[in-house]
């Protein structure tokens, strides 16, 4: 079946023949390398998409459910040079290591922040929960955003 | 070039002491910085692996045509298809590279797959038929033990064997299995080079090891096969031993086209070693003033089904069995046994961990028994500089700053007592389970010793090429970054080195330079860092002296207030430096486990604030402070991501990260199951870095990598103690230990 929905702003069209996931389809029919596969079911946020204003793991995404649907990764946040302020906060706060979970902090920061520019620090923890990083201990990311949201870095 | 002698002149912008940004940062921001699972090639095939689901069996036939039969597939390969040596290994080549009579783990490849796309491969490698005649698997480690089904035995005695103290502490300890669950998993694409070679960018933490062992296992000549450097997603020992490596490259000459090959997470956690599981029985004896007298210790670590490095994390566990303490008589027994539970390896602590969890655990003990505070035995018995290892009877040279750890660690402020602040932080979290009055405080206390670099003999050496370009400089390396910083590091200590700030660290294939050795040990810092920092050195000597100038920067020469040679008029000329440093030798000791076997050492220490929930057995770990002996701190932020990192995998091991393995077989291989500490897991961390130089490391610089994993998981394991009064004796501390 051909399923067609909206990602980054562009309208796509995918043929879509198996019982894949959206993280399937970004990564492997469209290109869109910066979505990660590291736990392939929810756990850890490496593949977070804002799906019609949702922030999702892309791995729970049929694909075949996507016809006329919108699509935010990690490719629509930012560009070299003109950083969003979440990635600006988390770039000067040293909050990357091996950056494998780092598109999905950031779609999930992005989220965030986007809904409440002011988050407290329990609404930040709150709404990371369901990003697993594995090399920072979280601390530099939590610094980050704390400094963005109290306007520190802001 | 002393850390004195730079002070006097200018460190230039970026140089050490500074935390400047990630190069690879504003990429893995955007995601565009290009990891292993991200790669292609033309024409690329998908591979996949077919995988024993017994920990023990007969391999009585493998019928490949209904594979073969399919569409799409391309190859399907077995134990009969290794061109070259069967088995590949780290320290001994005892694994085969694919399994050919027996079976001896659970996941163990069996089979290798090549198919047009990964699903076909999938789908292809589930047809593959093979009979087993299964067979009782060894899964206790002291029956294997008993057994003497071991891979090695390590003996200490030091000291009057016969010394006794008039405190008596006892006690046996478990730590189970930790994986360490890096979050790329297994990835590597091979792709043959049309001549019979074949370029390779996989996972790796040491791309001249994987080399060798595709060399090997191949029948190839070291010329055909390069293995590259490619974007990896966090290591912690897991990639220090090959695992598809070898299966790509055979795939790849097999097809003569491009394979790839992406490991799902199930298949990871059996894909790669993990932290050996073990168990340990320690006795210390003591006078009433708190001196160690006397220390025994049997450590069974559990080294699974193959050798990997379960030799080196014996010795560790061994040789810092009784920790950074004075002690003049001592007698440990360490044995790393061989059963048909997964294999064990490399990860994060390195052995160190496992004794540590043991000996703090008795120090606490002790401490309970002569009525002392727990920092003040420890600091009463701490080892110093100008002791010996009460091990090995090394002296230590190097600065060893054990007290100052203590006392940096016990003047920081404690956090306020009282409730949290807000529901989500009590030991029940969102799941809004805990009642406020079920929940009680708890402090614990840990110190951790550890080697840096490589011990016993083994001539670790790295090398590093330095070389001026239009730009500024390069710094050439065949070190794996996996996400520690070395690419921000390297790049400091050239920038210092030279007097030049625009420079950029370069990785390269094994075939472009000579090895760094292992992207573990907490060495690289140390080890590239040398070899940079000597490379750099030579190279700006070279270049004043040819153009008879006394400094050099990014405008070039200059003599005094003159500038003798632009820029662009020195790289006119070819400039390249490379340099090869090997840190101080070692031994391997004897058969009283005597000698000088380690080059550096470490040491750090934790203390621990949880909350715990001593009706549901849940807790909270509420912070955790630390003072840890960096040396030199080259780059202060990237040591505190370090730290804050390697206390919550501590905490991990601590209170909930346990591979649960039964009669062999993984019962939890998903993120689901097995835990993983997430943000409302993590402490708040304070850290102190104590920095009394001396080291060989660049500018008197330690490994950092490692401490803060070490007393981690035993402060936390102290605190829940002290919170619940009950002596925790096996790690993670599971619901049911407190509550039940």
């Amino acid at each position: 079946m051909i399923v067609g929905f909206t990602v980054n702003d562009e309208p796509v069209s995918v043929r879509v023949s198996h019982p894949g996931s959206l993280l399937d389809v970004l990564r492997d029919d469209l290109g869109l390398l910066g979505s990660k596969s590291a736990c392939q079911q929810g756990e850890c946020g490496s593949c977070s998409v804002i799906l019609d204003g949702e922030l999702v793991c892309s791995c729970l995404v049929m694909a075949a459910d996507m016809e006329g649907s919108t699509v935010t990764s990690i490719e629509g946040v930012g560009a070299e040079g003109a950083l969003h302020p979440v990635q600006e906060a988390l770039h000067s706060a040293g909050a990357i290591q091996c950056g494998f979970c780092t598109p999905g902090f950031v779609v999930a920061s992005v989220d965030l922040f986007e809904r409440d520019p002011h988050p407290s620090p329990t609404e930040i923890r709150e709404a990371l929960a369901g990003n697993i990083c594995r090399c920072t201990g979280y601390g530099a990311i939590l610094r980050a955003l704390e400094g963005l949201a109290s306007g520190v870095d802001g | 070039m002393t850390l004195d002698t730079i002070r006097r002149t200018a460190i230039p912008e970026g140089g050490i002491g500074q935390s400047p940004s990630r190069p690879d940062g504003v990429p893995k921001l955007l995601g565009e910085f290009e990891f292993v699972q991200d790669l292609k090639a033309d024409g690329m095939l998908w591979a996949a692996t077919v995988r024993s689901p017994h920990a023990r069996a007969r391999i009585i036939s493998i019928d490949l045509a209904p594979a073969l039969a399919m569409g799409g597939v391309h190859a399907c390969l077995t134990a009969d298809d290794v061109p070259g040596r069967a088995t590949f290994g780290l320290e001994h080549p005892d694994q085969p590279v694919l399994a050919g009579d027996e079976i001896n783990y659970w996941g163990e490849p069996v089979a290798l797959v090549a198919a047009e796309d990964p699903r076909t491969a999938v789908r292809a490698a589930s047809l593959v038929e093979v009979t087993y005649q299964p067979l009782p698997p060894v899964t206790d480690p002291e029956e294997a033990d008993a057994s003497d089904l071991v891979f090695r035995r390590i003996r200490i005695r030091r000291g009057d064997q016969a010394a006794q103290g008039p405190v008596v502490v006892e006690g046996r300890y478990e730590l189970r299995m930790q994986d360490q669950a890096p979050l790329g998993t297994e990835a590597g694409l091979a792709i043959p080079d049309g001549q019979g070679g074949v370029d390779l960018y996989a996972t790796s933490q040491w791309l001249h090891v994987d080399q060798e062992q595709v060399v090997a296992s191949l029948g190839l000549r070291p010329e055909q096969v390069r293995s590259h450097p490619a974007g990896v997603g966090g290591a912690f020992g897991a990639r220090e031993d090959v695992s598809l490596h070898i299966h790509l490259c055979m795939l790849a000459l097999h097809t003569g086209r491009p394979v790839k090959m992406v490991y799902h997470r199930s298949e990871s956690f059996t894909g790669h070693v993990h932290r050996h599981p073990a168990r340990l029985w320690y006795r210390h004896q003591a006078e009433e003033d708190g001196r160690l007298v006397r220390v025994e210790a049997k450590l069974v670590l559990d080294g699974g089904a193959y050798a990997s490095t379960t030799s080196a994390v014996l010795a560790n566990a061994s040789y810092f069995a009784v920790g950074p303490y004075r002690c003049g008589s001592v007698a440990v027994d360490g044995v790393g046994v061989r059963t048909n539970n997964p294999p064990s390896g490399a990860m994060r602590g390195f052995g160190a961990v496992q004794s540590c969890f043991g000996y703090e655990s008795q120090m606490d003990r002790l401490a309970a028994a002569l009525g002392m505070p727990p920092l003040e035995l420890r600091r009463v018995n701490a080892l110093v500089t100008g002791d010996r290892l009460p091990t090995t009877g090394q002296l230590i040279e190097i600065p060893l700053p054990t007290r100052e750890v203590i006392d940096s660690l016990e003047a920081m402020p404690m956090p306020d007592e009282g409730l949290v602040s807000h529901h989500s932080l009590l030991p029940g979290g969102s799941g809004l389970t805990t009642e406020p009055v079920h929940v009680r405080r708890g402090v614990g206390y840990a110190v951790g010793i550890k080697n840096l670099g490589f011990s016993e003999g083994f001539d670790d050496y790295a090398q590093a090429r330095v070389r001026l370009v239009d730009d500024g400089a390069i710094v050439e390396t065949a070190a794996m970054e996996v996400g520690q910083g070395l690419v921000t590091v390297l790049a400091q200590i050239a920038r210092t080195a030279l007097g030049v700030s625009s420079v950029r660290v370069i990785h390269v294939d094994t075939s472009k330079i000579d090895s760094a050795g292992s992207t573990s040990a907490s060495r690289q810092t140390q080890m590239s860092g040398g070899a940079t920092l000597e490379a750099a050195t030579r190279l700006r000597t070279r270049v004043l002296g040819h153009f008879g100038g006394d400094a050099l920067d990014d405008e070039g020469v200059w003599n005094g207030e003159e500038l003798v040679a632009p820029w662009q008029q020195v790289v006119e000329g070819e400039w390249a430096e490379a340099a090869t440093f090997r840190h101080p030798p070692t031994i391997r000791p004897d058969e009283e486990g005597q000698g000088v076997a380690h080059a550096d050492f470490a040491v750090a220490a934790h203390r621990a604030v949880v909350d715990v929930d001593v009706e549901l057995g849940l807790v909270k770990v509420v912070r955790v402070d630390t003072a840890q002996d960096v040396g030199f701190a080259l780059n202060p932020e990237s040591i505190r991501g370090q730290i804050e990192g390697g206390i919550l995998q501590g905490v991990g091991l601590a209170i909930m990260e346990e591979l649960v393995i039964e009669e062999g077989v993984i019962l939890n291989p998903t993120f689901t199951d097995y835990l993983l500490p997430t943000v409302l897991d993590a402490p708040e961390v304070e850290a102190l870095l104590v920095e009394a130089g001396g080291s060989w490391g660049p500018f008197g610089a330690k490994g950092v990598g490692e401490p803060p994993a070490i007393s981690s998981t035993a402060a936390v394991a102290a605190a829940i103690r002290d919170a619940t009064g009950r002596q925790l004796d096996r790690v993670p501390i599971r619901p049911q230990d407190i509550a039940l």
